[in-house]
């Protein structure tokens, strides 16, 4: 194992969110193990739910307000709180502040601002944090990364999931046409502009499949959800995988 | 496609013998159906969309290879967002000060609280002359308010002279992007419009126009020639506003403004408030901004100034007509207000993956993409359906962010956009047309508000979704009633897990506390 571990027996607060928790709870396990594997201490906060953006991106931000509250609450004692998805970190970060200044007033809007700035992506919290790009994965695979828009454009991550995708052994990583490009998930959008979103998944599950990949990457499950689910209809042949689940994999490991 | 134009047409001549200028399409842009449901006519164009493809990447490329070369380009956004943030914090100050200035200058100003009142002022003005036709320059707030439409109602031809804005004019058309009014035209359909209409509104095109570029600038140049040449009044708007000096300024690409802004004798200009810019020195920061944002341009090729009436030189009556139409009530949004710090060079329309799918006509406005997502509420207030639609016409992937030359939040406000149209659904229930979305949210709220919540709603789903499995023996969802069924008619959805994170936490980790 090459990966050089520059802070070990860190406690790390893992923020699995809600889709992933019910829906993919592969990748928070994925997650976990990865983060222990790094000579991480890992706790799961049992009282976290969301990041509440669903109600704020459909304009209820009242709604939202639970949610914000119930963040503090299960991860304000925290230093370091991750979790495997750049929309639902981009969201805390960007959001729960806003929310939380509006609705209960700059006492909790500051403590809240805190948490928020706590709060990390897995790719942010190993390249940053942790100083590692070579995981000491193994996945000898051909896979295409689909940036996914909240990842790079709320969260910010850049390229650090190529960076660390690109360390993996026996790894062939293919450019994806048009990457940047949103895959027309959107949250709500998927359901309130079905017809639009369908064309915007189309077209990205055409340019994945122009790649030849066997994998299609990305760190966020609901983007792999919504283009997988294109690329099933017409047997694409290519399966989805959230990013940490390959980060996870070692030579004759799991 | 192309028929289509020539039948259309047709059908309105013989209806309309007594108008002068090409008719658009019947209607007003404000009753246009919810952007859902014009979406699905524009997603069913193969042509246009082809068109929108091609011309968007096209001119998304050149944008990011002119970006690329400033290393001060962030910095210059930063600046343009500055500058335009003060002029909206100051705008009364900012006013009087152009008004001074202008009015020293010899130009005579008007003020114009909606559109109604600026139409009037401008058919008064032109009557004074007594003129019954006019030369445009391409300007987007002549579109807002609807300008030609009133002239041609007072008798006054207003004819367009931006090669794209005659297409779409010539065309009976309405414009489809801020920059590009014709995007979504390609040169097959410009030579049939050419040859069927030219003729009907003056010089005709020539017989055998074939589709090559040139030959088509070369017909509009003819066609136009005689328009500029017998034209004594010309009406334009204006990029920029310099209250320190009262001058104007247009930005363009063919110098067909150039002609309409020097030949008549009579010029009338119409621009909205926003477009001030306190001193001279701050253009040096937008016509950077502007050229490679817009046209991926380093500059652009015809820039105009004109500071009141020049004896002997140029046109020597000079009106403004300055139009707030709504501008005042975004002012006061404090959050809302960066909208109108938008310089209208619709690189987010470019770069948005909705806007190239959709085009312009799907959003109900002139003013389409993330821009007229967020500009349109505010302006036009959420009493349409249309315009209640709009914030929601985006998968906030926040492209439009990082292209916006004077970093407008477009994701932010079109959140808070919704916001607002939810609080207004919220106030006045029969508002609501049949959906039960604020009781389902409500239901997802209290869900999400305690974890132990969570897991029972989680453990509902995963019994009812593995039950169903086993009984229908599948692995994955294919169709789902309503309002799922609007995600999985295209798409396949995996069966969920048969044990939660949680679930798996408490088995493996649980013990250690
Ligand atoms: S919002 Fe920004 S990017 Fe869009 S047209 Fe206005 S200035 Fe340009």
């Amino acid at each position: 194992m090459t990966a050089t571990i520059t802070r070990k027996g860190l406690k790390v607060a893992l923020f699995a969110t809600c889709a992933n928790d019910l829906m993919f709870p592969q990748s928070p396990i994925a997650t976990v193990e990865l983060l222990e594997r790094l000579g991480c201490r890992v706790e799961f906060p049992e009282e976290q739910t969301c990041c509440g953006q669903i109600f704020t991106n459909t304009g209820y931000y009242d709604e939202a307000m639970g949610s914000v509250k119930n963040y503090l609450k299960a991860f304000e004692k925290y230093e370091f709180i991750v979790g495997p998805s750049g929309s639902c970190v981009g969201s805390v970060r960007h959001q729960h502040e806003m929310l939380a200044r509006r609705d209960a007033g700059d006492a909790i809007g500051d403590r809240v601002a805190a948490v928020a700035a706590r709060t990390y992506d897995i790719s942010e919290f190993i390249v940053d944090v942790l100083g590692i790009t070579d995981v000491g994965a193994y996945f000898p695979h051909r896979v295409t990364y689909h940036p996914s828009c909240h990842s790079v454009r709320v969260a910010k991550v850049g390229d650090k999931p190529l960076q660390l995708l690109k360390a993996v052994r026996g790894i062939t990583v293919l450019d994806l046409p048009n990457s940047e490009q949103c895959c027309g998930m959107g949250g709500t959008f998927s359901l309130k502009n079905p017809d639009m979103s369908m064309a915007m998944a189309g077209d990205k599950a055409r340019n994945v499949a122009s790649t030849g990949a066997e994998y299609l990457v990305a760190g966020d499950n609901l983007c792999l959800l919504n283009i997988s689910g294109v690329l099933n209809r017409t047997r694409a042949g290519i399966k989805p995988i959230h990013l940490v689940e390959i980060l996870a994999r070692t030579e004759g490991g799991n | 496609m192309s028929t289509d134009v020539s039948r259309g047409s047709r059908a309105r001549h013989d209806a309309e013998p007594a108008r002068r200028t090409p008719a658009p399409p019947a209607g007003d842009l404000i009753d246009s159906p919810r952007f859902q449901e014009a979406v699905k006519v524009a997603l069913a164009n193969q042509q246009q969309r082809a068109n929108l493809r091609h011309a968007t990447t096209t001119i998304r490329g050149k944008r990011a290879r002119v970006v690329a070369e400033l290393d001060n380009w962030q910095e210059l956004r930063q600046a343009g967002e500055q500058i335009k943030t003060r002029v909206g914090r100051h705008m009364p100050d900012y006013l009087l000060q152009f008004e001074e200035n202008f009015t020293k200058a010899g130009g005579v100003l008007h003020w114009a609280r909606d559109a109604e009142e600026a139409n009037r002022i401008v058919i008064d003005l032109v009557r004074q002359t007594g003129e019954d036709e006019l030369v445009k320059v391409k300007s987007m707030v002549t579109q807002e308010i609807d300008m030609n439409e009133a002239l041609e109602a007072a008798g006054i031809a207003a004819w367009e002279t931006d090669l794209a804005e005659l297409i779409v004019q010539l065309g009976h058309d309405r414009p489809s992007h801020i920059l590009v009014p014709a995007i979504h035209r390609n040169r097959a359909e410009v030579r049939e419009i050419f040859l069927e209409e030219m003729g009907r509104y003056g010089t005709p095109a020539p017989e055998g126009l074939d589709d090559e570029p040139a030959h088509l600038a070369a017909a509009a140049r003819t066609h136009l020639r005689n328009k500029f040449m017998r034209a004594k009044v010309s009406t334009s708007g204006a990029n920029f506003l310099v209250a320190e000096t009262g001058s104007l300024v247009v930005v363009e690409s063919e110098g067909n403004g150039r002609m309409c802004l020097t030949l008549p004798q009579t010029l009338i200009s119409v621009v909205g408030i926003e477009k001030l810019v306190p001193t001279f020195d701050d253009l040096e920061v937008f016509l950077q901004l502007l050229p490679r944002s817009s046209t991926g341009e380093r500059m652009n090729p015809y820039t105009s100034v004109w500071t009141g009436v020049t004896p002997g030189d140029g046109p020597q009556a000079i009106h403004l007509v300055l139009v707030d139409n709504g501008r005042t009530k975004a002012l006061a949004d404090p959050i809302g207000r960066a909208a109108l710090r938008c310089i209208r060079c619709s690189a987010c329309l470019n770069i948005c993956p909705v806007y190239e799918r959709a085009g312009g006509h799907a959003y109900g406005s002139v003013y389409p993409g993330p821009i007229g997502a967020i500009l349109n509420p505010q302006l036009r207030g959420t009493a349409s359906e249309v315009d209640r639609s709009l914030p929601f016409a985006s998968s906030l992937c926040g492209a439009c962010n990082e292209v916006c030359p004077v970093r407008i939040p477009i994701s932010d406000l079109l959140v808070h956009e919704r916001h607002k149209v939810v609080e207004a659904k919220k106030a006045d229930p029969p508002h609501i047309p049949h959906t039960a979305e604020p009781q389902l949210i409500k239901a997802a709220s209290w869900v999400m508000a305690d974890h132990k919540h969570l897991e029972w709603a989680g453990l509902g789903t995963m019994m009812g979704s593995v039950v169903l499995g086993k009984m229908l023996g599948i692995e994955k969802f294919g169709a789902m009633p309503a309002p799922l069924s609007r995600w999985t008619s295209a798409r396949d959805v995996p069966m969920l897990p048969e044990q939660t994170f949680r679930r798996w936490w408490k088995q493996n980790r649980g013990d250690q506390k």
